[in-house]
């Protein structure tokens, strides 16, 4: 399962047990899975004790990932958050502008789109016009400052 | 007008490498087909019943002459000579090739033109009142906050994968020409206080549920617009149902989940958005603003006009201007028999000589599927209408009961169950042959033909909805529909036609609305209104009444 960077293709190197977001474990740190669908609720109630969040996409066409991505760093994570599941390379800019660090693929993914057309898009601070209207993304550094 | 800057091109040339990559990464097998349905349809492309369709972007309905001159060139040399222009302002190519579509664009891209989101479940285009920026009776002109919000739209990261697609409608007018109540965000602007902000209507549409929109906030000042509608489309991306397509647009989301809970949620989501806005938005906005500046009039003394011809064109296609010695001219893409909203390559190119020579090189397109002048000389309406009329752009029924609205139905679309264009050129000719177009008056036929409604049937005075009955075309007429500010959904008038009765019924229902109404001046949605649909019904079902009898 690579995890896909602006540096490109790596190793997961998390090592982490996710917990679904409704059934979470009583003491942290938290490591949590949150479903496309998922009630942000309890996720946001212990947003202090998450170290990770992976949000899960289980379509290329199913795009909520990108705005539960933008509550959790408007809501002041900081922490890892990663995308899972069914990202395309084309969507690679979208989920890093909407502040996921990074994307977990599967291999048979990785294998139809290689390493390159992932880097392709890691210019994804170019040519935005969200930026260049003034808004502020809503990225770890972002949430940090907020 | 707005002219691109340097950011502009260059997203432009790369989202169009970008696309050039798609469409090899798709043919190696990087991209599957799934996968690579929705990148095209961002880009304009469409798989339809004969070929691909490219729809290319006219934002807000604005077009520079040399913009409308390269149309014409993408019309002769990809595609058979013309185009379709369609009731989202954009225009249709129906017969590219999926290999030459890239190279469409970039001739597109040295214009300043794209066809990004025209498709797919994203923002689409942002349409706005064809008239303004003329218009004798806006507030100003809406399209300076339509080019911000297709700059905020363009490549949204949080949205270019909504549950269903996203239609934005501006008006700066309060006589609504946008349809904007019909529209997942319908802007209409307003004056309080001194300050200039928007009435801001969200969950209209047509399709299979017709919804009127309904105002979510009376006025959000000009200010907190791509907050505000921001937090509209970031509710609606979570809330929206994504289990069943027909249920998937805003106006559900909205039906269900109720006017007050939808405002609560968008207000809670604006406050956190607001903060996130520098406010560069407003500088950029003012900059676009200047663009938008009025162009330097000039005029002679109009000589009175004496040709009865020229006077019955002046009577139907010319529109008050905000000055006096100008007009606001609309070229008839509805002669009589011809398909709405076509235009071959030497009109495209005639219109744009026309508009260099007489309009200050502006063009707009309306979602009545014409072309509008919208700054002419007074002076120069006979030299215009000889031209226009030579190039048999010249029919005077703007607004008649032969400016139909249609959508190109079975000829073209994958989706349609009947055909619209050839009805809607037998009404034309049919009225055009009874000579009582102009005795008729105001009357607004719109065509759709399947129930996803892209010719604005629901919103037609009379509506005709072509649907596939058992292998047979079948063809159901609505009554009453009204796509202005005072918006209404028509009412179904009962069985529906075969092809061959539909144009006698509207025949029928036409000549029965002379009959009832009460003088000249009553319009016929007027007598409508004033008589209610039985005596309309009695005249679509003649049998039954004898039957009954």
């Amino acid at each position: 399962m690579p995890i896909v960077t602006d540096a490109g293709f790596a190793p997961d190197d998390l090592n982490a047990r996710f917990s679904p977001s409704d059934d979470l474990p009583a003491n942290g740190p938290l490591s949590i899975d949150v479903a496309s669908d998922a009630d942000l609720t309890p996720v946001l109630a212990r947003l202090e004790e998450a170290t990770a969040i992976r949000v899960a996409f289980p379509s290329s066409a199913d795009g909520r990932g990108f705005t539960i991505a933008r509550q959790l760093r408007r809501a002041g994570y900081t922490g890892r958050l990663r995308a899972e599941g069914h990202v395309i390379a084309d969507q690679y800019a979208m989920a890093r502008r909407s502040g996921f660090d990074e994307v977990e693929i599967s291999d048979d993914l990785a294998a139809r789109q290689p390493e390159d057309q992932w880097l392709a898009r890691a210019d994804w601070q170019a040519h935005d016009y969200q930026s260049r209207l003034g808004r502020r993304r809503d990225t770890k550094s972002a949430a940090a400052s907020a | 007008m707005y002219h691109y800057t340097d950011f502009d091109r260059d997203f432009l040339a790369e989202r169009n490498a970008q696309f050039r990559a798609q469409v090899e990464r798709r043919l190696d097998g990087s991209l599957t087909e799934d996968e690579f349905k929705p990148l095209r349809l961002m880009n304009g492309i469409y798989l339809q019943l004969h070929a691909y369709m490219l729809r290319v972007a006219i934002p807000y309905g604005t077009l520079a002459s040399g913009q409308m001159r390269t149309l014409a060139v993408l019309a002769e040399k990809w595609d058979k000579g013309y185009g379709h222009f369609t009731t989202r302002q954009n225009i249709q190519y129906n017969w590219p090739r999926l290999v030459d579509i890239p190279d469409m664009l970039d001739t597109l891209g040295e214009v300043g033109m794209h066809a990004i989101q025209t498709s797919g479940n994203t923002i689409r285009n942002v349409t706005a009142d064809h008239f303004a920026g003329a218009a004798k009776d806006e507030i100003a002109d809406p399209r300076p906050v339509a080019e911000l919000l297709r700059q905020w739209s363009t490549d949204h990261p949080e949205f270019q994968f909504l549950p269903r697609k996203f239609k934005i409608a501006v008006t700066g007018s309060p006589n609504d020409r946008a349809v904007t109540r019909s529209h997942d965000i319908g802007l209409v602007m307003k004056e309080q206080d001194g300050e200039i902000g928007f009435e801001v209507i969200i969950g209209g549409g047509l399709g299979r549920t017709p919804m009127i929109g309904k105002t979510v906030r009376d006025f959000v000042p000009k200010a907190d617009l791509l907050p505000y509608c921001e937090a509209i489309v970031s509710v609606y991306n979570r809330l929206g149902r994504r289990d069943n397509k027909y249920k998937a647009r805003l106006k559900i989301t909205v039906h269900e989940n109720g006017i007050e809970e939808m405002r609560q949620r968008i207000e809670d989501r604006f406050a956190q958005l607001k903060p996130l806005f520098s406010g560069v938005d407003q500088v950029m906005l003012a900059g676009i603003e200047a663009q938008f500046a009025l162009p330097a009039f000039t005029s002679n003394a109009p000589a009175p006009i004496l040709d009865p011809v020229l006077q019955s064109f002046v009577d139907t296609n010319v529109t008050a201007h905000k000055r006096d010695d100008h007009a606001i001219v609309t070229i008839s893409l509805k002669k009589h028999g011809e398909t709405p909203g076509d235009a071959t390559a030497d009109q495209m190119r005639l219109m744009a000589d026309l508009a260099d020579a007489h309009a200050y090189g502006e063009l707009r397109i309306s979602h009545e599927q014409n072309v509008i002048l919208p700054h002419v000389r007074r002076d120069a309406l006979p030299v215009l209408f000889a031209a226009l009329r030579s190039a048999g752009l010249g029919t005077a029924n703007i607004g008649l009961a032969s400016d139909i609205i249609a959508c190109p139905g079975m000829d073209y679309c994958a989706l349609a169950t009947a055909r619209s264009i050839p009805v809607a050129q037998e009404i034309a000719k049919r009225i055009d042959a009874l000579r009582i177009e102009h005795e008729v008056g105001a009357l607004k036929i719109k065509i759709s033909g399947c129930i996803n409604a892209c010719g604005h049937h629901h919103v037609g005075h009379i509506g005709i909805l072509g649907l596939d009955r058992a292998g047979v075309e079948n063809y159901q007429i609505t009554l009453g529909g009204d796509a202005t500010e005072t918006a209404a959904i028509g009412e179904r008038a009962g069985p529906g036609f075969a092809y061959d009765q539909v144009v006698p019924a509207i025949e029928r229902l036409i000549l029965a609305y002379l009959d009832l109404r009460a003088g000249d001046e009553e319009t016929f949605i007027d007598a409508f209104r004033r008589l209610g649909p039985a005596p309309f019904k009695a005249a679509l079902y003649p049998q039954e009444n004898q039957d009954a009898a």
